[in-house]
């Protein structure tokens, strides 16, 4: 058994590897971070379908580019380590703990440290800057989008979402329209157990809880269809809780909505008055 | 390149050269992630063949036949809703509440029901069950069916009280919103369990168009699982009693 004691240091003959990983590392970094930034990015979900998806697009565009370095780091000293200092035929089988160099862990703490912070700021700034930036607020929500918006009502019950819409007789209807251009109000309830509303493209991810109003805001600003999924599982058919939202231009969805209050009058007339929650007493059958 | 590493010791004091080992405390080692890794992968194994049991364990598919009178065109669903299906059809649950379905001429627990595309498919339904109740009226009205209308008791409505709701006949996807209408509670003779035949029902009629192929989920939206929390579990969360599928070929 060898007694020879193990230096810190670089021992004869061997290449500074702290400056050869490091220039390695700045490299694949300035090659990898205009391609996220520019070819990956745009291309990063939920798309710009609305005006708060398209904010998603720009912070996931951003939490990758900071992400970025650090993965690369990480892959390519695994990788340097690999084959730089890879255990020769004949060597020991346990190589030397290293221990104590005070300022490769400072300098780990402190840059993760300011990467994590800055990103929990940029977070809450971007939340509080697009009210909520799609997701629910609770009842109370505390920025809201200035200028008109349309109250709509997500109601989720096993196994299906029907929507209300307050400003129009309080009709109720099976499948979701839009209209571009138009701030939303979401108001996001469930008359029975815990779903949550997901409109995927628009960038809209609410948890639909009884008795509670969530309420989300959304901008549309793309015509066309868009995916209502629950995202919470709620039972048997929860994977069935699926849908297809219409963003619509304004003027086709004054004929749509007329045609629904036309339609869904006989339903209308027994509904009960529009409220932000609804609590209906069990089923005569439920105990 | 390469560090020239030293020879250390092992944790037990012995250097280990290239090729070297330590076979007695290695194959103890071995002994113990083989036993553990073995019990793993069994419970894996197991617990697999539960959920693929589970899975796809279904009710029997059982197609709709041609309507009567031939010349009314389509085909024809006729369905039975019960409280309870009784020890005959489920001797396992034979307290949960159930549709059957019937098939040259019996009645069958199945709630997997197979129909012809781009075609009408006319359907009976026998309520045997009393009221229960929406809990949003909102599926009071009927919707998705030709004349967005339903027939019960030969009457012709587009809507009925939601309080007098008993259960629903729903497929999302094909837009088809039923309401049944419950047995009244004074109603002499009420069917304890299935089959039914004789007992007090109401009947209730309705055609839909099928529109392409596909397999489309029905479901009932009244929570009328006796017996459980708000009337959401038992068979309001088991394929084969208050949903299933529509098989569209």
């Amino acid at each position: 058994m060898s007694s020879r004691p193990v230096s810190s240091g670089q021992l004869p003959g061997e290449p500074n590897h702290a400056r050869r990983f490091t220039t390695i590392w700045l490299i694949a970094t300035l090659i990898a971070l205009p391609l996220v930034i520019f070819v990956l990015g745009p291309e990063l979900p939920p798309g710009n379908a609305s005006q708060q998806a398209a904010g998603k697009v720009t912070d996931n565009t951003v939490l990758l580019a900071m992400a970025t370095p650090v993965l690369l780091l990480v892959t390519i000293y695994l990788i340097y380590a690999v084959i730089a200092f890879r255990q020769p035929a004949g060597g020991a089988l346990e190589g030397p703990a290293v221990r104590g160099d005070s300022r490769i862990q400072t300098a780990w703490i402190v840059i993760t440290s300011a990467l994590v912070l800055s990103l929990a700021a940029y977070g809450t700034v971007r939340l509080e800057a697009d009210n909520g930036a799609g997701s629910g607020n609770g009842p109370k929500p505390l920025t809201v989008p200035s200028g008109p918006k349309l109250p709509v009502q997500v109601i989720a019950q096993q196994w299906a979402f029907t929507y209300r819409y307050p400003t129009y007789g309080g009709v109720e209807t099976t499948h979701l329209y839009l209209p571009d251009n138009e701030t939303i109000e979401l108001h996001v309830t469930s008359i029975d157990v815990i779903h949550s509303f997901w409109a995927y493209q628009l960038g809209v991810k609410a948890d639909a809880n009884p008795d509670v109003d969530n309420v989300a805001f959304v901008k549309p600003t793309k015509l066309g269809a868009f995916d209502v999924r629950c995202a919470e599982l709620c039972g048997i058919w929860h994977g069935y809780m699926y849908d297809k939202g219409h963003v619509v231009t304004p003027s086709e969805f004054a004929t749509w909505i007329a045609q629904q209050q036309k339609q869904m009058a006989p339903a209308t007339k027994v509904l009960p008055p529009y409220s932000t929650t609804y609590l209906p007493e069990p089923t005569r059958r439920a105990e | 390149m390469g560090v020239v590493w030293p020879r250390l010791g092992n944790k037990y004091g012995v250097a280990r050269e290239s090729g070297e080992r330590g076979d007695g405390d290695l194959s103890v080692f071995m002994k113990k992630l083989l036993a553990v890794g073995g019990a793993v992968v069994a419970i894996g194994v197991l617990i697999g063949l539960y959920v693929a049991d589970w899975a796809t364990t279904q009710p029997t598919a059982v197609a709709s036949s041609v309507a009567t009178p031939p010349n009314s065109g389509g085909t024809q669903l006729t369905l039975e809703t019960v409280a309870a299906i009784g020890p005959k059809y489920e001797p396992s649950h034979p307290d949960w509440v159930s549709y059957l379905v019937r098939k040259n001429g019996q009645w069958v627990h199945s709630t997997i029901y197979t129909v012809p595309a781009n075609s009408i498919v006319h359907v009976t339904v026998y309520q045997y069950d009393g009221d229960s109740g929406l809990r949003n009226p909102f599926l009071s009205q009927v919707q998705g069916t030709v004349g967005g209308t339903e027939v019960v008791d030969g009457k012709t409505i587009n809507s009925i009280d939601p309080e007098e709701a008993s259960h629903t006949f729903v497929i999302p996807d094909l837009g088809v919103f039923v309401p049944l209408p419950g047995v009244a509670e004074e109603a002499k003779n009420q069917c304890e369990f299935a089959p039914c035949e004789g007992a007090a029902h109401r009947t209730i009629e309705f055609s839909f168009k099928t529109g392409k192929k596909g397999r489309y989920r029905w479901q009932c939206f009244v929570p009328c699982a006796a017996g459980y929390l708000d009337g959401f579990g038992g068979p309001m969360q088991t394929l084969g009693y208050m949903d299933g599928f529509i098989n569209v070929v």
